[in-house]
């Protein structure tokens, strides 16, 4: 497997806050890679290193076995890192459509008479989502409409549909009900077999055994351990989270 | 079909989203039974010329409060434009000039708005209020304070000519609320100012420069103002430097009337062009059936409240 995202020995400090202590981390394509701690530990830092929002102080951030150093998150973006934000950045008072194409508008026409190619629009949002999503919802409808699930997979579809490497998610499931859950895993699943490399960040650890490939642990700014999830049961991943012995 | 056509009138969601619609279908049915008047094409002609000004206005208006905003500037924005205008004609400039001037004066009140309220973090509501105060002096200085005539035989045939039966100044007015229309339902920019007013962590997240779009928008609402100022010139025949309260009022009113929501993210452009006229009908009904102007003011703020229960009916 080819690696799509390598850190290594990442530092981050917030004035006298060490947030990272040199943290490692690897995304091979077409994995779904884990990424657990408890509450404090650095993981949201990671990620915003990783898509711009901070700069680290120090060590290496490779994309596509190239050193990037993102001073934004359009910057990530641009080269095809997505983030799925916890708050869905979805508009609900905008079309699945809309949401799917915002800031990235299909257009026709000339000049300043460049208008909006809405059907094409409505078709590819279409062929794009209902070949991922479990639960298709229309695609005329407004956001507003939709349930817990159907937004988050919106979302996801969204990060995965613009040719991305990339798709970073926290939490992607902790607002959603059992069913719901189900939707998304299964999304993720569809976006493994599309080569994408996926980053999750769970608290729900049988989510973890379930659909990642491999997992990674966070401590007080360093990742402490990594297996592949075939290779390790829960007991021991809680065990390396609350400290003990790895 | 006929299923659908059911379905649809026994959702409550069709009856607030199509709030101003009905109203307006209501008002119109009743003042037809009461008038024989009413429903005449001279009369609805007249009616729409009155109604020109506020369209424009209402439309202005529109573009602010979709972006969660409001233009309380437009009382005195309009007025000063105005006078802008007639001092640029009365002056010499000649008229294309004088248009010019008019327009980009009201497009600099709505310039700064956008830069105090974007740039400087200033609530729209604070912005707009102090600029009302700024350019109503700055109107009142510039002209003396005193309104002025304006003659001119293209303002007279703005105001009075017509292609066939369709007036040249409700024309300017339905084609700007068309425009606007489109902006929001087929351009990239309507869209973006949309998730602005929608959603501004989504729209920034999304890479949408929510600042930009905030000025843009006080900007075509400042231009929109220079546009109504000519019209009323036109059709009034002079400048007057005094706030125009109820046409701020009255846009307001459209507006919300009309089905947008006032914390943003939903255009409406045709409810409330149906929301500026169930206004103007009410006042024609009344003048008609010669109920004194005194009752107006009471029935239009009954009917902002009622279309303002109705809506909560909304999807």
């Amino acid at each position: 497997m080819t690696a799509i995202l390598e850190i290594h020995d990442l530092r981050k400090s917030f004035g006298a806050v060490e947030a990272l202590r040199g943290a490692e981390l690897t995304c091979p394509a077409g994995e779904v890679t884990a990424l657990v701690g408890d509450n404090g530990a650095g993981k949201s830092t990671l990620i915003r290193c990783i898509t711009g929002v901070h700069p680290p102080d120090s060590g290496t951030i490779a994309f596509k076995a190239a050193p990037i150093h993102f001073t934004s998150p359009t910057e990530a973006r641009a080269v095809g890192i997505e983030t799925v934000y916890q708050d869905l950045a979805l508009v609900e008072d905008l079309t699945v459509w809309q949401n799917m194409y915002l800031n990235r508008e299909l257009k026709r026409g000339l000049g300043p008479f460049r208008w909006l190619d809405r059907r094409r629009m409505i078709e590819e949002t279409q062929a794009k989502l209902s070949r991922l999503l479990v639960n298709m919802p229309p695609v005329r409808a407004k956001v507003r409409r939709l349930s817990g699930g159907q937004r988050q997979s919106i979302s996801i579809g969204r990060a995965a549909s613009w040719g991305s490497a990339l798709v970073i998610m926290d939490e992607p499931t902790a607002a959603l009900g059992l069913r719901e859950r189900g939707a998304v895993e299964t999304l993720i699943g569809n976006l493994r077999g599309e080569g994408i490399a996926q980053l999750v960040i769970s608290h729900d650890l049988e989510q973890v055994m379930r659909i990642s490939d491999s997992v990674w642990v966070m401590r007080a700014g360093r990742t402490i351990a990594h297996w592949r999830t075939q290779e390790v049961d829960r007991t021991r991943i809680v065990a390396a989270i609350a400290g003990g012995e790895v | 079909m006929t299923n659908r056509f059911g379905a649809v009138l026994k959702d409550p969601g069709f009856w607030g989203d199509n709030a101003a619609l009905i109203g307006l279908v209501v008002i119109g049915a009743v003042f037809s039974v009461l008038t024989p008047f009413f429903l005449t094409w001279p009369n609805i002609s007249d009616l729409l010329v009155s109604a020109s000004i506020l369209l424009v206005l209402a439309t202005a208006q529109q573009f602010s409060i979709v972006t969660g905003g409001i233009d309380l500037s437009i009382a005195a924005n309009l007025p000063w434009a105005a006078v802008v205008f007639g001092l640029a004609y009365n002056g010499g400039l000649g008229m294309p000039l004088a248009i010019i001037a008019a327009i980009l004066s009201g497009t600099l009140v709505g310039l700064i708005n956008g830069l105090i309220i974007a740039k400087l973090k200033v609530n729209d509501f604070i912005a707009t209020l102090g600029m009302l105060g700024v350019m109503n002096g700055v109107a009142l200085i510039v002209s003396g304070g005193q309104s002025f005539a304006v003659n001119s035989h293209f303002l007279q045939s703005l105001a009075l000519g017509s292609i066939g039966p369709i007036r040249y100044f409700y024309l300017i007015a339905i084609l700007i609320a068309v425009e606007a229309h489109l902006v929001f339902t087929h351009t990239a920019f309507g869209t973006h100012v949309l998730a602005t007013g929608g959603n501004r962590d989504a729209a920034r997240n999304m890479g949408i420069p929510t600042d930009r779009m905030k000025i843009a928008v006080y900007v075509i609402d400042g231009a929109l103002v220079g546009l109504a100022a000519i019209l009323l010139v036109a059709r009034t025949g002079g400048s007057d430097p005094s706030l125009q309260t109820s046409q701020l009022l009255t846009s307001i009113a459209s507006v919300v009337l009309g089905g947008s929501s006032l914390f943003g993210g939903r255009a409406a452009v045709l409810g409330t062009v149906a929301g500026a006229l169930v206004l103007t009908t009410l006042l024609n009904g009344f003048t008609l059936l010669q109920v004194s102007e005194y009752y107006q003011p009471i029935a239009v703020g009954i009917v902002v409240i009622a279309a303002a229960v109705l809506s909560r009916l909304q999807k």
